[in-house]
């Protein structure tokens, strides 16, 4: 039994570091600024966590193994209470590993989350509701509208379904899309709303996730590196449509975004 | 003094007959409205098995749905999105409150705490009995919400407002969420009024010579549960009224002004993130009031089975503590993508490596405790050295979440859904079935069948990898949790394979676990007359009859000499020495 | 195993207790540990909901900051009635014991009845929550009305902590009465739900908030039916523990809710 122990433990210990050594299934490319950092912190707790499960692991079973009760007469089990010079030595050695693991993932935190977005970033108003996402850019006037709730109406789309308040001049130029395009290498500030519960504005490739809270309007920044089209998923239960609540983040040019951006505002006159 | 607590003690000394209230007459005195320790134990585990059953085939459900949206099932027909939401809440729910938080503690706790401290009942026989049918009653009305309008609540486990706090925000919002909230609150007092019978218990009834330290592993686990218990329960209930006045009396803790679908809601200056706060401070502590009784009785078991004495017992007693108290300061890890300051985030997050430090500790003196040791594999034994090896496995993967810059990424995905499931799901569940398998014999005086406990052991043990282990990798390729069907995500589309694995792995463990039952009830009438102590342990409960008289002890309170773990003594005649045998010379503690 | 066990009818067969006193004891303190949580949780809601809202209104008039002088003064009383009862039960003095315990009810209900009747002003006057029926032919106060509006939390976390805490000391009153006189309390408790049901109009915070007696009444009921034994002077210690218990809440609450809302003039 003992040896079946052995066997089974080790085995499992293998196939599973296996798909993760092997990156079988993995991350995608990273297309923002903070990905490599993030990548990095995550391949640094892989190795450290993984020696301690594989090693543990394959503790087990051998120990499992190798103490096996051999019958009637053979040697009896060591009579001992512990040790406490290992359990000191242990504790310590577990404390530095994790709190040090932390401490070096502070400088990360601290960019992507404690200080804000540079004064020159793009703003892009992202909202969430059942089940759906608007993206709002400022217009030429660099200012957002103001919205009032009572105007809301998710039929109406765009404008509409934000409740735009058309009153407000500085309204009139702010551009809504369902798509959120925005420029590479330009840092980004999302403004990150929700009408009616939470929802969460994730994009993978951008390693990028916040909760969108009704009530507060959340300020985040990421740099996209690289254009392309990039799938954002709400990862936050919202509701029935929780699994259909998608988009695409569409990284181009700083000059396609101008050119997009203009087109848009012609669309609107 | 019937009635059995030691009330007036201090006072006058009372004789101790009164806490043998004498034994009942009648079936419904007897088995339905006992307040004998024992039987409500027997009550409470089959509420938990009953349970982990409907749980079980909710998530049975869930699985076809992942893999198959479309099916049509017989009875059920077919699975909506929405009825996909309203399995996962309800699977959670039931299985962390009525299975977890009920068997280990609530079944086992009952009907061994006392009789592992020499006590022949609990301080409150009468709170005893109205906290099992205070637990039983909020389990009916949960099963209710499925059979009301609407359903059952979409809004999962953690009711996350104002998703939980208006009805107009999805099906099973309605009736069905108000019949969610005010089970739990149920809960919430049944679980207070057991914790608090614990922890007097605990700290009142040992019988002589049975310090705190002469403890077993197991009694220290259910007391420091208890006090977890005692403090988390009571503001989880503060929560449910507060949300509950939210949704039927118009007050607005939880939600702010807004809309759902374009109709304002009428509320106005709440916040949705209180409501996480005050639920994690229960949720977090929950979490180790469901693993804390695994972590005590494996550590029994280890050492018993082990025939050496535990690795360890003051680090493991003082790691049980530290787990215990950093558990309340923890909270907010559930939320750092939540919009909570980033500052604090910090800080939470150096705390929650800080209870990775008692995790751990535990984890080598388990390992401690096999080394040199004389292993008997018993299906009890299986199970523990199961326990020990999805522990390591579930808790590895918390410092992954544990750390702000890898959450942002690995937050609700089903990494998340592998680490609680494998560490406070499976390695509880683990935990129960070690506890069946060991003291079946002491509850119902007979033995398990072995064949099948070990058959029922590999197919679990490897079954519960193969269902958790993908959720790792799928979690890893952003695979988002709480999605009835990943169809419609690109990337998560292409990880269909991994769910299609899962939910094979799932089949076949789930019926894997009917060997199980049949061997419970069939061992029940037809297994091995059981010995006193068929197991060679040395706690109090093999020293007493099997199944234990109604006292516990025969009119007599067990004195104690020794320590929980004295096994393979040198000079001892036996390779145990029991607890209440005289001295041992070795005093190395 | 001749010393292995001992029977139970000899002192000390248990290690001694904590402190040395009683599991009743201990099952309170424990208790009451524990709901000092769930009103600690109701006050973390009351304070985020305050910190997060600017412009906090304090509404409160020198009436409703006397009425609830008023109201504190009789709970200050019945604590130290409470501390006469306690002393009378050691004293095995059952008459006087009696006597205080129903004097503290009796402050109790005072407290509990003023409490109700300004509930009924504040809703009457337009601090309502969506719940409470309105109350017909009544002037609504313009400043009352328009805080209900605007801060919605004002009115929310005012009925929650204030009705929980009502709530306690309603139960306190019923430990109390069925510590002091067992059995008979039952139909003083069924009376008085009556009373307060059918006697009041159905807009009255009494005329609902009565079914909370007759709860209280089934289970007093079944719990004397499970235990029906004599109580004593623990007993009595043990539910003073729980009524100053009550009271040091409430000194919580005045202040938070009454004086920190109160119109300076």
């Amino acid at each position: 039994m003992g040896l079946v122990l052995l066997v089974v433990i080790w085995l499992i210990t293998l196939i599973g570091s296996y798909f993760i050594i092997a990156k079988t299934w993995w991350l995608p490319v990273g297309a923002s600024a903070a990905a490599a950092a993030i990548d990095h912190h995550f391949t640094v707790s892989y190795i450290l966590m993984g020696s301690v499960f594989i090693l543990a692991q394959l503790a087990l079973g051998w120990f499992a193994w190798k103490y096996r009760d051999r019958g009637a007469g053979s040697q009896p089990a060591h009579y001992s209470h512990g040790n406490t010079k290992l359990e000191v030595l242990w504790t310590i050695l577990t404390i530095i590993l994790f709190v040090g693991l932390n401490l070096a993932s502070e400088p990360i935190w601290s960019s992507e989350r404690l200080h804000g977005a540079s004064p020159g970033a793009v703003q892009v108003e992202v909202t969430a509701m059942q089940f759906a996402w608007y993206f709002r850019y400022a217009g030429p006037d660099g200012k957002f509208g103001s919205t009032k709730p009572e105007l809301e109406d998710a039929s109406l789309g765009g404008a509409g379904a934000l409740g735009l308040d058309s009153n407000d001049p500085s309204s009139k130029d702010d551009v809504i899309s369902g798509v959120m395009v925005v420029p590479v290498n330009r840092e980004i500030e999302v403004i990150l709303r929700s009408h009616d519960v939470i929802h969460s504005f994730f994009v993978p490739a951008m390693r990028f996730k916040q909760d969108t809270v009704p009530g507060l309007a959340i300020h985040m920044h990421f740099t996209p590196i690289q254009t392309g089209d990039y799938e954002l998923a709400c990862a936050e239960l919202c509701g029935l449509g929780h699994y259909k609540m998608h988009g695409i983040v569409k990284v181009v040019s700083d000059q396609e975004f101008s050119q997009w951006l203009a087109a848009r505002e012609a669309e609107k006159q | 003094m019937a009635g059995g607590t030691r009330g007036g003690e201090a006072i006058t000394m009372v004789s101790h007959d009164a806490h043998a209230h004498a034994a009942p007459q009648g079936f419904i005195r007897k088995y339905i409205f006992s307040l004998d320790h024992k039987v409500i134990g027997i009550q409470y585990f089959f509420l938990a098995l009953v349970a982990v059953l409907t749980g079980m085939f909710l998530s049975l459900l869930m699985r076809i749905h992942l893999v198959w949206p479309n099916a049509h099932l017989p009875i059920f027909g077919d699975i909506k999105p929405e009825t996909y939401l309203s399995l996962l809440t309800m699977h959670g729910t039931i299985m962390v409150f009525f299975v977890l938080t009920t068997a280990p503690q609530g079944g086992f706790g009952n009907y061994f705490l006392p009789i592992q401290i020499g006590a022949p009942d609990m301080a409150f026989p009468v709170l005893n009995m109205l906290s099992f049918w205070t637990t039983f009653l909020g389990f009916l009305v949960l099963v209710a919400a499925f059979f009301v309008t609407g359903g059952a609540p979409l809004h999962g486990w953690t009711g996350y407002a104002p998703l939980s706090a208006l009805p107009s925000a999805g099906p099973g919002e309605g009736l069905g969420a108000d019949l969610w909230i005010i089970s739990i609150a149920i809960f919430c007092i049944g679980a207070l009024m057991g914790a608090l019978n614990f922890i007097t218990t605990t700290l009142d009834m040992r019988a002589k010579g049975m310090t705190l330290m002469r403890m077993p592993l197991t009694c220290w686990a259910w007391f420091i549960t208890a006090i977890l218990g005692l403090l988390a329960f009571g503001v989880l209930l503060s929560a449910g009224i507060l949300l509950l006045m939210d949704r039927q009396l118009g007050t607005s803790f939880f939600v702010p002004l807004g809309t759902v679908n374009g109709v304002l809601t009428g509320h106005k200056g709440g916040s949705p993130l209180l409501w996480q706060h005050l639920f994690w401070f229960f949720g977090h502590p929950e979490v180790y009031i469901a693993i804390l009784p695994a972590m005590g009785l494996c550590s029994q078991l280890l050492s018993v089975f082990s025939r050496k004495p535990i690795f360890g017992y003051k680090a493991m007693v003082y790691a049980i503590m530290a787990i215990g108290f950093l558990g309340f300061m923890v909270w907010g890890h559930h939320m750092f993508m939540s919009g909570m300051s980033p500052y604090s985030a910090f800080a939470f997050s150096i705390m929650t490596m800080g209870i990775g430090v008692p995790s751990a500790i535990k984890t080598f003196n388990w390992l401690g405790t096999l080394w040199r040791g004389k292993i008997r594999f018993s299906s009890p034994m299986l199970f523990a050295i199961g326990f020990v090896s999805l522990f390591v496995v579930g808790g590895i993967s918390g410092p992954f979440l544990a750390q702000p810059v890898l959450d942002i990424y690995l937050h609700e995905t089903y990494f998340v859904i592998a680490h609680f499931h494998l560490i406070m799901g499976v390695a509880s569940i683990f935990g129960i079935f070690a506890a069946t398998y060991y003291w079946f014999p002491k509850m119902f005086g007979r033995m398990m069948n072995e064949t099948w406990a070990k058959a029922h052991f590999w197919l679990t043990f490897v079954g519960a990898y193969a269902i958790f282990m993908p959720m790792h990798y799928y979690g890893m390729a952003a695979g988002l949790r709480r999605y009835s069907q990943g169809t419609e995500v690109a990337w998560i589309n292409a990880l269909a394979p991994i769910q299609k694995f899962i939910s094979i792995a799932a089949f076949i463990t789930i019926a894997s676990q009917f060997i199980f039952v049949i061997n419970l009830f069939w061992s029940m009438k037809k297994g091995e007359k059981a010995a006193d102590n068929p197991w060679e342990a040395t706690t109090l409960e093999w020293i007493t009859a099997t199944p234990p008289p109604h006292d516990n002890f025969g009119g007599v309170t067990p004195v104690v000499h020794n320590g929980p773990y004295e096994y393979s003594v040198p000079g001892a005649p036996r390779d145990f020495v029991m607890q209440t045998d005289a001295e041992v010379g070795a005093k190395k503690h | 195993m001749a010393d292995s066990v001992v029977p139970h009818d000899i002192p000390s067969v248990y290690e001694p207790s904590l402190f040395g006193t009683y599991s009743k004891k201990i099952g309170m303190w424990l208790f009451l540990m524990s709901d000092s949580l769930t009103f600690g949780a109701l006050l973390y809601a009351y304070s985020y909901g305050r910190i997060s809202t600017p412009n906090w209104p304090t509404p409160f008039h020198s009436e409703s900051i006397v009425n609830a002088t008023i109201m504190t003064a009789f709970l200050l009383t019945s604590s130290l009635t409470m501390v006469l009862a306690v002393r009378a039960s050691v004293q095995k003095d059952a008459k006087a014991q009696t006597l205080w315990l129903l004097a503290t009810i009796a402050c109790g209900a005072g407290f509990v009845i003023l409490h109700g009747m300004e509930w009924s002003k504040l809703i009457a006057e337009g601090m309502t929550l969506p719940f409470f029926p309105p109350v017909p032919g009544h002037e609504v106060s313009a400043e009352f009305a328009s805080v209900a509006k605007t801060v919605p939390q004002f009115p929310s976390t005012f009925f929650t902590l204030t009705g929980m805490h009502m709530l306690h000391v309603t139960l306190g009153i019923v430990y109390l009465g069925v510590v002091a006189l067992r059995k008979k309390f039952i139909p003083i408790l069924l009376a008085l739900w009556l009373i307060a049901w059918l006697g009041t109009p159905s807009y009255s915070p009494f005329h609902y908030g009565a079914h909370v007696l007759l709860a209280a009444a089934i289970v007093c009921a079944i719990i004397l039916w499970l235990k029906p034994k004599v109580y004593d002077a623990s007993d009595v210690e043990v539910a003073g523990l729980y009524w100053h218990f009550v009271d040091l809440v409430w000194m919580f609450i005045f202040p938070l809710v009454y004086l920190m809302s109160a119109r300076i003039l």
